[in-house]
Parts: structure tokens; C-alpha cells; sequence
């Protein structure tokens, strides 16, 4: 039991290893320096305070993308449309941080709940056409996010703003920016988000393992006839796990929209925020805690990357394919859990 | 003597549990060779040990005298060992053939050769009397045949030992007939056969020696020409057994079920129960008896709620229960042991415990302020496993680790602590040593005594007749007769069951 749950630590551990590993090979056959990339690469994460603060930022909606993906999965659900869910809490919280004036304390949770509902209802949408008509929720939450995508930027330039390219700054009363965070991060962009995020974490794991609905939820996602004879609500149970994930992601949306951007501009393309969040929940095992040491990671590396190519000349490029590598071999843990009983054996 | 397989005091520990503790198991060539021993004796490890699923932790294999180490099942299918498995591991969407080659497929020029590989299989399901299509689909044939698949899939790979882990639970009474009739024929073809089962008639008609096992250890292995039920019995449970369960008379009080008209289409559209009209009342067991497929498992799963019916009535205490959800119709007081307890019974993946307050979770005091209180769930399934039985290290561990027969005895004891009003038993004793069967049977009887209503449902007519106050004949979707166990033979049954003999008289009741 005991050595079983090291094994579900080591696994990610190693798959990680495995990735800078292949990275670092993948730099030398490209005529590069690893050694020198990943110092660059490290430094340029947690080198000095405006690293880590702008690490700790990127690290926000990470883990909210990771709970989103995780969370349904957890029931069962596969909700590739984080992204879109995303893109739309992005936006109805800017909206309502444009459109409204009103004290910090109704103004910034009133953005945040915005947020969450946009994200919610775009969930609610596949989750309703799986549960009634067992359309498959990949297939709908992959247009999903075109349609998030396409019309977010349509009312970016007519609602939002006069034909132009991103809405106003939010009030300053809905926003997440902290003089005094900036202030110890030597003027990073980080914001009280990731507090909320660390939340999520919690309220994820609280909902899943300690509430009668978790425990529903649960059941759903492990074996839908038992639940069903058990008297379960199998469809609305499908529907809710759905709003639930897409709620996270939207809250998610809003960490950019009111902590790090503090507006919204029309995107040429997606974020990837939420795609990554497939490759944080996957790595982090889909448990809360783990998604949060997942976020870390990737937050890291992608923040590091930006110092790659000045200080060492590997291209950015390098880093998405490392990033790739690592991924790749998360997926195939299988494989290295073969590989960690095989030695085992032998040691024994 | 020449044994195929020695197993040698072979150990095999979980955690730091003892599932098998020096155990000897010799198989000669061309024999039937029983493994007898109580739900979670070890039956099932000691078999996958040999199958290279588990390593051992001590003893020794030998296969036709040499020493062998069976790291997984390639090897062991290399050794000429293969294993039809408790829970079938087919594709369903793959015809016979493709199920069978799979992982072995013969090419012929970088492509499966379909023909050859049909042909083949076709060759050997002739010659050891099979009678399998080999361009069936899986999902199309029965459970029977789908076995018969899973024993071809072992031919084809050349084995020449087969191991069964319970092989005839999932069978009907005909189709175990045939199956005893096909493992005669493997046998005299020189294939050697250990064959797990509970079931003490089938050891006594098919197999040559028997190893009893009991909570893990060896307890010895016998001719079955020199021996006797009751002394395997006795050999494997430790203690006397009573294969015939003592009632009093029932106390039959008001009607609890009433079933009128009742008319159920399946997916298709067929109608597979027929305006059928039952009557169960409290403090009496009706058994339903009939062949596999004539409606009991659509009745079962419309008055449990689990799909609609199109017509007539069911009453519960009088109340209308017809098309309410299960969870109403669990609330009003019905308790149901489903047939497959792999698919609705338990959630797998779900510890014990959780599993013990599935219909419950949501009540107090389980559940408080939408918060679950883990403490009260934890104590119920202790206070469960200790009741029924149920072999498991703990309440922590997953229902998935536990042996089919404790998975059972845990749904069982979930459905009866509940105390309907109505229980339904869907075969519920399948799977169960004859100590654990008893044990059911008295636990039946008991919520008969304290005036409950129990409907029962099980393809063994020893069962019903054993246990039934009234038995219900079904055929075809309707109920054919009534009759009384004590009045009536299993050859009345069986030509009742085969719709030959009809007794309209007293259908109503
Ligand atoms: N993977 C596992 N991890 C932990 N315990 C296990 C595991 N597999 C089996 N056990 C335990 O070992 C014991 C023996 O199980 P096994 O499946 O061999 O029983 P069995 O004799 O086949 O019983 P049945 O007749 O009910 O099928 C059981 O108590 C079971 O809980
Ligand atoms: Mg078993």
C-alpha cells in the first residue's frame, strides 16, 4: 500500500526527469549547450524575486486549467473545452470589471463569480447534449472553444471597445493586482490570484473526497450503472460535474483578465492556458495537490523559457518541445512503471 | 508418476496478508483436477500465480519435471498453460475469430491471413465439439458460447493445461451440461484440466482428484471416487454443513408485491415480459424458476426501476411504484441483489466501505449538511464484514481486490441491513461456497420470519426448491404456473420451464 503510493509519486518524478533528459539530447544533437539552457532556464524561473514572482503568476491559472480538466475527469468527463471556458470567464469578468463601479469588496467577487458562471454555462452546454443525447463532450467542447474564441473577440471590438483591439482597463476596484505583492517581486506582475487558486485547490479536494455530492460524483465517474441502480441521477450528475469543471476554468479566465492583464485584447489564437491544463492534470495525477506541484512545473518552464534564447541562444522552440518530451513521457507512465517494478524485483 | 504441473508450497502474500500459504497442487496428464476451497480460500491467486499474473513470494513450479519461472502469461502460454479466466476478457465489437488470434494473428505477406485463422478455429471448435461460429460477433452470442471463445482462444495457443476458475457460475443448468460433456472430450484428447468451482455435484460427476484449500493453506488432496459431498464440505468450511436449509412453516401475511399486466419491451422492441401477473406476500419466498432469457431479468430490473416499463401495474404495499426512479423505489422499501454484481452491485474502484452505503450515503447518519461523516460510514461496513462475513484485510481496501464470492457477500449484507419490505435476489448465491451459500439461505429465510416479503430468482432449481415457499414458473415473459415445492419434482419443473406443460390453474394468486 505504502510503496504503492511511492510508485504514484516516483512515476511523474521520473517522467519529468525523463523529459529533460531527452531535452537536454535533443539541444545537443541541435548544436546547442544543455548545461547552459537549463541554467538559463532555471535562472530565468526562480533566479531572482521578479522571476519567481512572474513564475508564481504564470502558475495561477495553471492550476485552476489543471482542477477544471481534473475535476471532470475525476467523474468521468474528458473536457477538452477548458480553453474556451477560459476565453469567455476572461471576458465576462472584464466586462464586469469595465462596466461597473462599486466597492472592492462587492466589486472584485462579483468579477470572479462572472467568471466562473460564463465558464459554467459554457460547460453546461456539452455537459447537457451528453446527458441527453450522449453526444460525445470531446467532440462539443473542441467547437466550443472556436465559438468562445471567435465570438469573445466580436464583442471585444463592438461591445467592448469602438472597433478597436482590446477592451479598456479594468476598475481599479476589480482587480487582483497587489501594490505590495509587486513591490516584493522587485515589480513582477503577480497578483492575489494565486491565493484564490491555492483556494480552489482546497475546495476541489474538499468537494470530491468530503461531500455527499463528491461521493455522487464519484460514483458517476467510476461505473454509471451501479450508480444508477443505487438511485443516482447518473445524467443531471453529468451535467453538474461539467458546470463544475467549466466554473474552475472560467475562474481561471479571470485571473488574466483581472490579475495579469487587467483587460482583454482579441486573440489570433487560443491561449493554450487551457490546453496545458490537460498536461497539468495529467502530471499531477488528478489529485488537487498534485495539480498544484504539476502547475509549479509547468509555470517554471514556461516563465524560464522567456531567458533561454537571450542567454543561452536556444530558441523557445526547444522549450515546447521539452515541454512535449515530458508530457510524452507522463503519458507513457505505464511503460515506467514497468520500468520501476522491473528494478524492484532485482533489488529485492 | 508423471505430474504436468507441480506446484510445490507455493506462498503468495499481499501487503501483509497470507493469500496462499504453502500450497501443493499436483496435476497428472489427463486428469480433472478440482480446486476446492471458500470464497477467498486463494483459489483465484494460486491459479493466476500459475497463469504468471502473480509472482510467488516462495515454493516452486515445475512444468512436466522441469523447474520453470513463470514471469507472465506469455510464458505460461509458452508452457502450453492457459486460463479461462472468472470474468471473460473479450472484445465485444470483435467477431469469434479476431478474438481469438488477437495476439497471435498468422500473416500472410504483412496481412491477416482471415481464411487460415478462421479456418483453423473452425477445425478445432469441431474437433472438441464446440459448435462456435467463427464470424460471430462477440456481442451477439450467449455467455456460454462467449466461454466456449475463451476456451478455443487457450487451444489456439496450444495449450495442453487449462485452468477454469469457475467456469459453470455464469451458466445455465443445460449449458453447464455442455460444458461437462466438453471438458470429458478435452481430456481424452490428452489435455490435462484444473477446474475451480463451488459446486460440490460437478466435482463428484467430472473430476478425478480434488486439492482442498482452506483460508490459505493446503488442507489436502483426495480421489473423488473415495469421497463424499459432505466430507469436502466439511474439508473446506472446517466444520459440518447442511445442504438442506431447516424453515419453519411461513407465516404468509398481506400481499407486499402485486404485480398485474405487466408488459416490458427491451431495446429492440420485443416484448419480453408478457402481461405477467405475480403476487408476493409477507413473510413468504417466491422463486422464480426458468430458463435464462425467459424475462426474469427485465421483470427484475422494471420493478427495481432500472428501465421503464410500457403497461400494467406493480404495487408496493398497495402504493403504485410502476416507472419511479430506483431511488424512490429503494425508498419505498425494496432491497435488491442484482444479478451482475460487476456491473450494478459495486462501484469497483470504490473502497468497501464506500460501497456499503451506496443507496444510504445521502441519509443521516452518513451524511449530514451535505457533508459525509466518514466516521459512521467506516463503522457500518466494519460492523457488516464482521456480520457476513466478508474476507477482506479491511474496510479500506478496494471492493476490486476482494474474491468474487466476498464482493457478493458484501452486496448481500448492504441489501438485508437495510431491511426492506421487499427483497429481490437475483441469483444471489452465485459464485458462493457451500458454507457461505447456507449462510444466505438462512439470512433469506430470516427476513421471510420477520415477515418481509422475498422474491427470488436463480437458474439452480436445487436453490429454489430448497429455499422457495412458492415457486413462480416463468416462460416466455409470462407466468406459466405455480406450484408448491414440496408438491412438485425437478422434472415438473423442468417441463414447465421448457413451456411443455402448462398449469394455468392458480396463476392469479
Ligand atoms: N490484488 C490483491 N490485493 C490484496 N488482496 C488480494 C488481492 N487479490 C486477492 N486478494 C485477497 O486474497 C484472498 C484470496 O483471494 P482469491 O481471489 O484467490 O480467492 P478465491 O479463493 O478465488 O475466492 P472466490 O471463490 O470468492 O473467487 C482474498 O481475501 C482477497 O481479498
Ligand atoms: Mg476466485
Amino acid at each position: 500500500m505504502n510503496s504503492n503510493r511511492l510508485t504514484n509519486i516516483m512515476i511523474p518524478i521520473f517522467a519529468v526527469l525523463l523529459g529533460i533528459l531527452a531535452g537536454a539530447i535533443v539541444m545537443i544533437v541541435s548544436g546547442y549547450d544543455p548545461i547552459a539552457g537549463y541554467s538559463a532556464l532555471l535562472y530565468g524561473a526562480f533566479g531572482d524575486r521578479y522571476y519567481i514572482g512572474e513564475t508564481i503568476r504564470q502558475v495561477t491559472p495553471y492550476i485552476l486549467a489543471g482542477l477544471a480538466v481534473a475535476f471532470a475527469f475525476r467523474t468521468g468527463l474528458f473536457n477538452i473545452g477548458v480553453e474556451g471556458q477560459l476565453i469567455v470567464g476572461w471576458l465576462a469578468a472584464v466586462w464586469v470589471g469595465v462596466s461597473f463601479e462599486l466597492p472592492k469588496f462587492i466589486h472584485l467577487p462579483l468579477a470572479i463569480l462572472a467568471a466562473a458562471i460564463a465558464g459554467a454555462l459554457w460547460a453546461f452546454i456539452p455537459g447537457i447534449l451528453k446527458a441527453r443525447f450522449k453526444v460525445h463532450e470531446v467532440i462539443v467542447t473542441i467547437m466550443m472553444n472556436y465559438i468562445a474564441l471567435h465570438v469573445s473577440n466580436a464583442i471585444i471590438r463592438s461591445v467592448l471597445s469602438d472597433q478597436g483591439f482590446k477592451s479598456e482597463k479594468i476598475h481599479a476596484s476589480a482587480s487582483l493586482r497587489s501594490e505590495f505583492l509587486q513591490s516584493i517581486t522587485d515589480y513582477s506582475t503577480l497578483h492575489y490570484g494565486i491565493i484564490i487558486s491555492l483556494i480552489g485547490a482546497v475546495v476541489m479536494w474538499f468537494l470530491l473526497e468530503k461531500t455527499t455530492k463528491g461521493y455522487e460524483l464519484r460514483a458517476v465517474g467510476f461505473n454509471q450503472h451501479a450508480s444508477h441502480y443505487a438511485g443516482m441521477n447518473v445524467n443531471r450528475n453529468i451535467v453538474l460535474a461539467m458546470v463544475i469543471s467549466g466554473a474552475f476554468a472560467g475562474v481561471a479566465g479571470a485571473m488574466e483578465g483581472l490579475g495579469t492583464f487587467e483587460n482583454i485584447s482579441v486573440k489570433a489564437g487560443f491561449t493554450g492556458v487551457g490546453f496545458d491544463g490537460i498536461a497539468v492534470a495529467l502530471l499531477g495525477g488528478n489529485n488537487a495537490f498534485g495539480i498544484i506541484f504539476a502547475a509549479i512545473l509547468f509555470g517554471a518552464l514556461k516563465v524560464g523559457a522567456l531567458e533561454m534564447p537571450s542567454s543561452a541562444d536556444v530558441p523557445t522552440e526547444l522549450v515546447d518541445i521539452v515541454i512535449a518530451l515530458i508530457i510524452f513521457f507522463v503519458a507513457s507512465s505505464y511503460l515506467i512503471r514497468l520500468v520501476l517494478n522491473r528494478f524492484k524485483k532485482e533489488g529485492k | 508418476m508423471e505430474y504436468v504441473i507441480e506446484m510445490l508450497n507455493i506462498r503468495k502474500v499481499f501487503g501483509n496478508f497470507v493469500a496462499n500459504d504453502n500450497i501443493t497442487l499436483q496435476l497428472k496428464k489427463g486428469e480433472i483436477h478440482a480446486l476446492l476451497g471458500e470464497n477467498g480460500a486463494g483459489k483465484s491467486t494460486l491459479m493466476n500465480v500459475l497463469f504468471g499474473l502473480y509472482q510467488p513470494d516462495g515454493g516452486e513450479i515445475r512444468v512436466k519435471g522441469k523447474t520453470v519461472k513463470i514471469a507472465n502469461p506469455n510464458v505460461a502460454n509458452d508452457l502450453g498453460i492457459g486460463m479461462v479466466h472468472q470474468h471473460f476478457m473479450l472484445v465485444d465489437t470483435f467477431t469469434v475469430t479476431e478474438n481469438i488470434i488477437l495476439g497471435s494473428e498468422p500473416t500472410k505477406r504483412g496481412q491477416i491471413d482471415m481464411k487460415r485463422a478462421e479456418q483453423e478455429v473452425r477445425e478445432l471448435s469441431e474437433r472438441y465439439g464446440l459448435a462456435v461460429d467463427p464470424t460471430a460477433k462477440i456481442a451477439d452470442i450467449s455467455v456460454g458460447m462467449q466461454q466456449r471463445v475463451e476456451i478455443l482462444k487457450t487451444l489456439y495457443r496450444g495449450a495442453d493445461i487449462l485452468i477454469f476458475d469457475e467456469p459453470t457460475a455464469v451458466l445455465t443448468p443445460q449449458e453447464i451440461q455442455e460444458l461437462i460433456q466438453i471438458m470429458k472430450t478435452l481430456v481424452k484428447e490428452g489435455k490435462s484440466i484444473i477446474l475451480i468451482t463451488h459446486k460440490l455435484k460437478e466435482i463428484m460427476e467430472v473430476c478425478d482428484r480434488v486439492t482442498v484449500i482452506r483460508r490459505g493453506k493446503g488442507i489436502g488432496t483426495l480421489n473423488v471416487s473415495e469421497t463424499n459431498p459432505n466430507e469436502l464440505a466439511a474439508m473446506m468450511v472446517g466444520r459440518e454443513v447442511h445442504f438442506k436449509t431447516e424453515k419453519k412453516p411461513p407465516k404468509v401475511g398481506k400481499p407486499v408485491l402485486e404485480i398485474k399486466d405487466l408488459v416490458v419491451k427491451d431495446s429492440r422492441g420485443v416484448t419480453v415480459v408478457d402481461h405477467l401477473n405475480l403476487t408476493v406476500h409477507s413473510g413468504e419466498i417466491v422463486g422464480i424458476a426458468g430458463v435464462d432469457g425467459n424475462g426474469q431479468s427485465e421483470l427484475i430490473e422494471a420493478i427495481t426501476g432500472l428501465i421503464k416499463s410500457e403497461s400494467g401495474s406493480i404495487k408496493l404495499n398497495g402504493k403504485e411504484i410502476r416507472n419511479l426512479t430506483p431511488r424512490q423505489i429503494t425508498e419505498a422499501g425494496v432491497g435488491h441483489i442484482p444479478q451482475d454484481r460487476h456491473k450494478h452491485g459495486l462501484v469497483l474502484d470504490f473502497p468497501i466501505a464506500e460501497n456499503m452505503v451506496l443507496q444510504t450515503y445521502y441519509k443521516e447518519p452518513y451524511s449530514k449538511n451535505g457533508i459525509l461523516n466518514f466516521k459512521k460510514i467506516y463503522e457500518k461496513a466494519r460492523q457488516l464484514i464482521q456480520e457476513f462475513d466478508v474476507r477482506t484485510p479491511d474496510e479500506y481496501t478496494k471492493a476490486r481486490a476482494l474474491s468474487g464470492g466476498n464482493q457478493q457477500k458484501a452486496i448481500i449484507g448492504r441489501e438485508v441491513d437495510r431491511d426492506p419490505d421487499l427483497l429481490i435476489a437475483a441469483q444471489p448465491t452465485r459464485g458462493l461456497d457451500v458454507g457461505a451459500i447456507e449462510f444466505i439461505h438462512k439470512r433469506l429465510i430470516e427476513q421471510r420470519d420477520k415477515g418481509k416479503a422475498v422474491l427470488l430468482v436463480s437458474f439452480e432449481l436445487d436453490e429454489i426448491m430448497n429455499v422457495s415457499d412458492r415457486i413462480a414458473v416463468i416462460y416466455e415473459g409470462k407466468i406459466v404456473a405455480i406450484v408448491d415445492p414440496k408438491e412438485t419434482t425437478e422434472q415438473e419443473l423442468g417441463l414447465l420451464m421448457a413451456g411443455s406443460k402448462r398449469k394455468e390453474a392458480g396463476v392469479s394468486s
